[in-house]
């Protein structure tokens, strides 16, 4: 998938809330929007889509202009080849589930011969609910549909604005796989607004982080998210950092599954989807990694990895210190007392080692990457 | 038993000016629920005058409006050889803009309550504003369509003061049934008016029924 640019210069205000960025994104795969509620991430969407008309500025898709408020150049979002999922589905109830594909895909043929109804709904295992009213649908059903129905536009771009907020934990986990698999499947880049660190760990490539109406970050996912200065964003959620891991191998009796990360030797609960040589990538909360300096001997964690500290930010008014630790090239997070911190004499540069329980792992942790 | 004529006139007269009424009010519908303008309130009152005005007020002014020594009265005359007033033609505008509210107020409530989202989606999924009008907001006001419908053609049928002031009372031109009954009130002949009055209560009656049963069997989603 060749990556493609958006470039985007929006501004736009209206009561109590104010928005200004100047983004360059190349897209590929999938780019996480991600930030605190109300802080524009729906919004930008919007712009980009064509549907927040009192945004100034200029909007470009590869060599395609989109908008251009200096040239009083505006192309209606009907014309734009971008297919938005809404936070809310919005199905149309007059219809059916087929009529909903339908409407989409009667609109959009000639544009990409590649996206068929048939390929869609084989994708999103759409076929049982063809036939029903869109009324009987359940949420997470809802949005599998509307998304199914966004893909029959044939976009060159997806949008997705937090398809899974209005959904409970166990619809989320059903829904994630479809959301993560049906870009890189279609070949579409996508945005995917949402306010869940979990979410954008576990299907974003890249992400940006908004607030307050401006970018404060941009970049890789692993990167961005185990940055210390970005906790007032990211940190108000379930902080942790991400790692990339080779599967080894299973063990069967024991029921778990091997996998190195940089050369050193990480044991979770088995995951039967994957398979020896898979590459995957694996949330480790920060609450959930201890740090020793020496190597611990007699202790029921199986995962100890050698590493060095990197950065500490210690939180002033709580009893609590995050500690960056670098394992051999990917990192970790561990969120320690500073009393700990200050009893072991932790400081940048200083070898440690890494304790994390197995059982702290679960199937959510951890996606498989695309080769 | 009466002349059966009034009554023939008085549903072809509701039949077309529902027709028109539903062509001239959708758009008007449609913009009141979907701008922003400031002049909103004051097109929102000027729709809203009929309910409020006595119909001999709007009678009135219609028929200084439509007169023959009027523009519009003169123009008439030249293009079709015959008078707006006093003509079933004249009874028509009158009716228009009579029954402009019973159209307009709910088709806006029913636009206003679908709200932009299901537009937006159209858009979304590459339907041309017109497309998305016809294929997803009409029939999710469908709801709405019937009611403003059924209001604005029994609305048109009881019409009474403003048709006497226009229109008079010309056999098979302008006597619709509301202006028979009440002449043969007038003139004592109470079985021939009883005969017309029980006539138009039961059809309103049995189209009402119709109109909710067909809506309670096939339940339309409106939003």
């Amino acid at each position: 998938m060749p990556a493609r640019r958006l470039e985007i210069e929006a501004k736009v205000a209206f009561a109590g809330f104010s928005l200004d960025l100047m983004l360059d994104l190349a897209l590929t795969g999938v780019t996480a929007l991600f930030g605190p509620s109300g802080g524009g991430k729906t919004t930008l969407l919007r712009i980009i889509a064509g549907l927040e008309r009192r945004a100034v500025g200029r909007i470009a898709f590869d060599a395609e202009l989109w908008a251009d408020s200096a040239r009083r150049h505006f192309l209606a979002p009907h014309r734009r080849p971008v297919g938005t999922v809404f936070q809310d589905a919005r199905l149309f109830d007059h219809l059916d589930v087929a009529g909903n594909l339908r409407f989409a895909e009667r609109r959009s043929r000639g544009r990409d011969p590649a996206i068929t109804t048939e390929g869609v709904v084989e994708a999103l295992d759409l076929s049982p609910l063809l036939e029903r009213r869109v009324g009987a649908l359940s949420g997470g059903e809802r949005q599998r549909v509307a998304l199914g129905r966004t893909l029959l536009t044939r976009p060159r771009l997806l949008l997705l604005d937090e398809p899974l907020s209005a959904l409970d934990v166990g619809r989320k986990a059903d829904i994630l796989p479809y959301l993560e698999e049906a870009p890189r499947r279609f070949g579409i880049p996508a945005i995917h607004v949402s306010h869940a660190v979990e979410e954008v760990a576990q299907i974003a490539d890249r992400v940006v982080v908004l607030s307050d109406g401006g970018v404060q970050a941009i970049g890789k996912v692993g990167e961005v998210l185990e940055r210390l200065d970005l906790q007032p964003y990211t940190g108000r959620f379930e902080a942790g950092s991400l790692v990339e891991a080779t599967v080894l191998e299973h063990d069967a009796g024991y029921r778990l599954t091997h996998l190195q990360l940089s050369r050193q030797r990480l044991t979770m609960p088995m995951v039967a989807f994957l398979e020896p040589g898979d590459q995957v990538r694996l949330r480790v909360r920060a609450r959930d990694v201890a740090l020793a300096i020496r190597r611990p001997e007699g202790l029921s964690i199986r995962n100890i990895l050698a590493g060095t500290v990197v950065e500490i930010s210690a939180e002033a008014e709580t009893a609590f210190a995050e500690v960056l630790v670098d394992v051999g090239g990917e990192r970790l997070r561990a969120r320690i007392t500073r009393a700990s911190v200050a009893d072991l004499r932790l400081e940048p540069g200083l070898s440690v080692y890494a304790l994390i329980k197995s059982a702290t792992f679960d199937r959510r942790a951890i996606t498989r990457r695309p080769d | 038993m009466p002349d059966l004529g009034p009554l023939w006139l008085s549903l072809w007269l509701a039949t077309v000016t529902t027709a028109l009424l539903m062509i001239l009010g959708t758009p008007l519908a449609w913009w009141l629920a979907n701008t922003r303008a400031r002049i909103k309130p004051v097109i929102e009152a000027l729709t809203a005058m009929p309910l409020v005005l006595p119909p001999t007020v709007m009678g009135f002014y219609l028929l200084v409006l439509l007169n023959p020594e009027s523009l519009i009265g003169s123009l008439w005359v030249q293009a079709t050889g015959s008078t707006l007033t006093f003509s079933f033609a004249g009874l028509v505008v009158a009716s228009l803009f009579y029954s402009l509210p019973f159209m307009v107020q709910p088709l806006q409530s029913a636009f206003e309550s679908i709200g932009r989202g299901p537009m937006e989606a159209a858009a979304s999924l590459r339907a041309r504003p017109l497309d998305a009008f016809f294929t997803v907001a009409v029939p999710l006001a469908a709801r709405g369509f019937l009611t403003a419908g059924v209001l604005t053609f029994a609305h048109t049928i009881g019409e009474f003061g403003v048709v006497l002031m226009v229109g008079g009372n010309i056999p098979g031109e302008t006597r619709v049934i509301s202006i028979a009954i009440y002449e043969h009130v007038e003139t004592l002949q109470y079985t021939e008016a009883h005969i017309l009055s029980a006539g138009l209560l039961i059809f309103s009656f049995a189209v009402l029924v119709l109109v909710y049963a067909a809506n309670r069997r096939r339940p339309i989603h409106a939003g």
